[in-house]
């Protein structure tokens, strides 16, 4: 269990942590979701003290991160893959750290092994290509088969295998119980792995949510029409209690509503219709615009997604309405 | 907090001190191929320029009557100090380049408890090898000049001990000075000057106002330090340091430079 409490990280006069209070549970894969910049690394450096807050603390299971006597079995954490001495051997770059924790030399093997690293132990670590290293560093986050696990992009430099990997290695990890961080800017990976969903933007809680209840919010659908008699459309749309948005290239967007429902209405009033379909928003978009209201602080009154990244005329609504589902702040 | 699900893992956890820090910090040493090439060169200087001089005064059959022969082997050791340097910047210097540092301080959170595992293991390294090369040097050199005085046993150990002490104290300062400025070019470059800019600036000190200063810095540079320690007495006048003096006066510096390292770890981000 990880425990923030107002954590604030100020760089002169940026604020790249503003005042996060989550935490962080066991058994669960917790996602820490934000755009580059939004100060994810940050409070993860600040987690293992290695940065120091501005304000605020942060507890793992009740305690300082220096109060650990060996930290290493408490919490292993892969920060970036070049963290390590590139004219060590793999092998040794990792027996120097268990040695420091008396964790025995024979678990630096068995972690090698377990990432797929045996066969290179002893080559030097600067000849390794990113997904090598990126293994080496999970090698040493294991080391102390620590309770909590903490990574920060572990996909990066992997391959599709290496990917998939560890994917299963975190739910594996999860389901023995373990607290498992993983930070991440892409949702769609998150979507995959995360139980649990932390999203900040500009150093800001902006959720705290289960996956299950971030999927329900956000895959609302919507049905979008082309039409080339638009002003009568708008009207019988209107005159129906429906609130169609425009969106790019002539089509509109309405919310709340089936494609058969509104096939009708344009068949009552003989519209004539180019397109009709009905529109889910990505999961994708929906971090992007909750993250980009952070961002800019645009709030508006309407609901607008516009699918495949093509057509949004309308800055984002997400605001207000994660002001709902956030717990903790 | 615990929850009832959480996991326990099967290795034992024993209570980590300061010996487990001194073995990984051993490990990282030894498993680097630059204290193999710096020590390395050190030795090859002490022995190669030491056993030149030795043969080239001999030959010469300049009357050093009043001199033991121990003292050639400042040449040596003086260019080897510089492999010293280099060997103390880069232990925890590289360690910023690599972003190694941030690995080592999540695994051992204690600063004091890095830092005084680094020191130690890096001092009884230097310490060690200057030791035993300084003593070789000595030997090798005592019967190669026959026409000197015979070395006193304070005058031995001020050459084999004396100067182990002083090359590994002046590796420890450059090992603080690494952990303040985190960058290996930048504080190996700040070492040479310290130990040869007094040196060079006093030579052109030729201002009578400035003859003070001139004679401290002549007393004071690090390589007088060195000289006085093999002589037994000041290098250049009557006022500067003698005999076991450059060790304690080396040791103070480097413990305020230590201390100084060690309040920046502390307080400063990784």
């Amino acid at each position: 269990m990880i425990e923030l409490e107002g954590l604030t990280k100020r760089f002169g006069t940026k604020t790249a942590v503003d005042h996060l209070s989550f935490q962080v549970r066991p058994g669960v894969v917790t996602g820490f979701l934000g755009p580059n910049g939004a100060g994810k690394s940050t409070t993860m450096r600040m987690m293992l003290d290695l940065d120091n807050p501005t304000s605020g603390t942060v507890r793992i299971d009740g305690k300082h991160y220096r109060e650990l006597q060996e930290p290493l079995k408490y919490i292993g954490a892969l920060l970036d893959a070049k963290a390590m001495h590139g004219g060590r051997s793999a092998y040794n770059n990792l027996l120097c750290l268990a040695q420091s924790n008396r964790i025995p030399a024979s678990r630096v093997g068995e972690v090698l092994d377990l990432v797929g690293l045996t066969a290179v132990a002893r080559k030097k670590s600067k000849g390794f290509s990113l997904g090598m290293g990126q293994r080496l560093g999970i090698a040493s986050a294991l080391l102390g088969d620590p309770e909590i696990l903490m990574f920060d992009e572990p996909v990066n430099g992997l391959d599709p295998e290496g990917i998939h990997w560890i994917r299963n290695l975190m739910k594996a990890l999860a389901a023995e119980g373990r607290t498992i961080f993983v930070s991440s800017h892409l949702m769609s990976e998150m979507a995959l792995t995360a139980d649990h969903l932390i999203v900040i933007g500009q150093g800001k809680l902006l959720a705290d949510t289960s996956m299950a209840d971030f999927i329900q919010q956000n895959s609302r659908s919507y049905v979008r029409l082309r039409s080339p008699q638009r002003e009568q459309l708008l009207d019988a749309l209107h005159a129906n209690g429906f609130t169609p948005v425009e969106a790019g290239g002539g089509t509109l967007e309405v919310d709340g509503a089936t494609t058969e429902k509104l096939g009708e209405l344009a068949a009552e009033n003989g519209l004539v219709l180019h397109e009709l379909s009905a529109q889910r928003a990505s999961l994708e978009e929906a971090f992007m615009q909750m993250t980009a209201g952070a961002v800019e602080y645009h709030a508006h009154g309407t609901n607008v997604h516009g699918a495949d990244g093509q057509g949004v005329t309308a800055p984002p609504a997400a605001g207000p309405r994660w002001g709902d589902t956030t717990k903790g702040a | 907090m615990t929850t009832p699900h959480s996991y326990v893992s099967p290795i034992p956890v024993r209570k980590a001190h300061l010996g487990d820090a001194l073995a990984s910090e051993w490990t990282k040493i030894r498993s680097l191929r630059s204290t193999m090439w710096t020590l390395g060169v050190m030795v090859l200087l002490m022995l190669g320029v030491g056993l030149a001089v030795a043969a080239i005064v001999s030959s010469s059959n300049a009357p050093t009557e009043n001199e033991s022969a121990l003292g050639l082997g400042f040449f040596g050791v003086l260019l080897g100090s510089i492999c010293v340097i280099t060997l103390g910047v880069l232990t925890i210097a590289s360690e910023y380049g690599t972003g190694m540092i941030r690995t080592t301080l999540t695994a051992c959170p204690s600063r004091a408890r890095v830092l005084t595992a680094k020191a130690i293991v890096f001092f009884l390294l230097v310490f060690t090898i200057t030791t035993v090369t300084a003593t070789l040097v000595g030997l090798a050199q005592v019967a190669m000049v026959d026409n000197a005085a015979e070395p006193t046993s304070g005058q031995w150990l001020r050459a084999t001990v004396g100067v182990g002490l002083f090359m590994a104290e002046l590796g420890l300062l450059a090992l603080a000075v690494g952990a303040v400025v985190r960058h290996s070019a930048g504080a190996i470059t700040i070492m040479i000057g310290v130990l040869l800019l007094p040196l060079v600036a006093a030579m052109f000190m030729f201002s009578e106002s400035l003859a003070k200063v001139q004679e401290w810095l002549l007393d004071y540079a690090i390589p007088s330090q060195l000289i006085a320690l093999y002589a037994g007495r000041s290098a250049m006048g009557q006022s500067g340091p003698s005999g076991w003096d450059p060790v304690w006066i080396l040791l103070v510096i480097t413990a305020a430079a230590g201390a100084g390292a060690y309040a920046l770890l502390n307080s400063r981000d990784v």
